[in-house]
């Protein structure tokens, strides 16, 4: 895949299928430490150890387990060839954990890309789930928690038209300031 | 940093989402994205931010939601049309450019864009 928001989105996608109600997403960009490092945590059902095993290996996944496929293996291959590492832990019916570093100035790491777009998309589509954002940006950061946002409008759904909008003004001005892009 | 607890605009946004609730029609359309590993690959965000785009450019209520892979990798990105009454479509290699005319001929003109469907699932 060609941006990292794009794994972003297939490991919230993952959780989602995993019945999870409740994700956290951290992502961390820290150019004194050379680091650009995610973390996933979800409160879905979770993975035995022998499917927590088949996840990780692309060959030996079979239809059944296929929830995951190739996901984490290709993640787990751009951060070995970014000097960074992937580590994932699972445990049945509390949750799965997935945790990704990379060196930030790495030649070879694609570009964290379109969070907008990431972010818009997993928001608007899961009606079940709230997710807890956090984004830091050496220091700046820019957070949300989706359950803020349904209690303050007294509504479950963020998928009507008008709180759309509003949504997409909010991660969009959220984002550009953490990127230093502030009109004011 | 724009902050959620600062709540007057979500304050307005609540009274504005209480006046549209009376006009508000459910069109009873159901739109689902492919968003496995091969959707996304293939892409699956770029279309589905293209389809609530058009969606509001129209003022168009219909529920957005994603699903993981169901097995036609090759045809990613797949969307699925479900309206009230009439057999749910599937419709494949639906890329961003495809959305306007997908959505003026299948939700506004109610026809199917039979060149680009890849099944259909009659409902009882």
């Amino acid at each position: 895949m060609r941006e990292l928001s794009l794994h972003i989105l297939d490991i919230l996608e993952n959780a989602l299928e995993a019945g999870a109600t409740l994700v956290n997403l951290d992502i961390e960009e820290n150019s004194a430490a050379n680091l650009l490092s995610f973390e996933i945590s979800d409160n879905g059902r979770g993975m035995d150890a022998k499917t927590l095993e088949q996840v990780q290996d692309p060959f030996f996944t079979t239809r059944k387990t296929r929830r995951v496929g190739l996901g984490i293996p290709l993640l787990r291959a751009a951060a070995e060839r970014c000097g960074g590492e992937l580590e994932i832990q699972s445990q049945v019916s509390l949750g799965t954990r997935v945790h990704v570093t990379f060196e930030l100035n790495n030649i070879d790491r694609a570009p964290l890309g379109d969070m907008f777009g990431t972010l818009m998309g997993f928001v608007v589509s899961s009606s079940n789930c709230d997710l807890v954002y956090h984004h830091q940006v050496d220091d700046r950061c820019f957070e949300f928690n989706t359950r803020e946002i349904r209690g303050a409008i007294g509504e479950r759904s963020l998928a009507e038209p008008c709180v759309r909008s509003w949504l997409r003004a909010f991660i969009a001005e959220g984002l550009s300031e953490l990127y230093g892009k502030s009109q004011e | 940093m724009p902050k959620v607890g600062s709540v007057a605009d979500l304050q307005i946004l609540r009274e504005q989402l209480q006046k549209d609730f009376s006009r508000r029609t459910d069109t009873n359309t159901v739109i689902t994205v492919g968003m496995g590993t091969c959707g996304i690959a293939a892409g699956a965000r770029d279309t589905m931010q293209a389809i609530l785009e058009e969606l509001d450019k129209r003022d168009i209520t219909a529920h957005v939601q994603t699903v993981g892979c169901i097995g036609m990798c090759s045809r990613e990105p797949l969307v699925d049309i479900e309206q009230a009454g009439k057999p749910r479509i599937s419709y494949g290699n639906i890329t961003r450019d495809r959305v306007p005319q997908l959505i003026e001929e299948h939700l506004i003109k109610g026809q199917v864009v039979e060149e680009w469907v890849v099944g259909k699932l009659q409902r009882d």
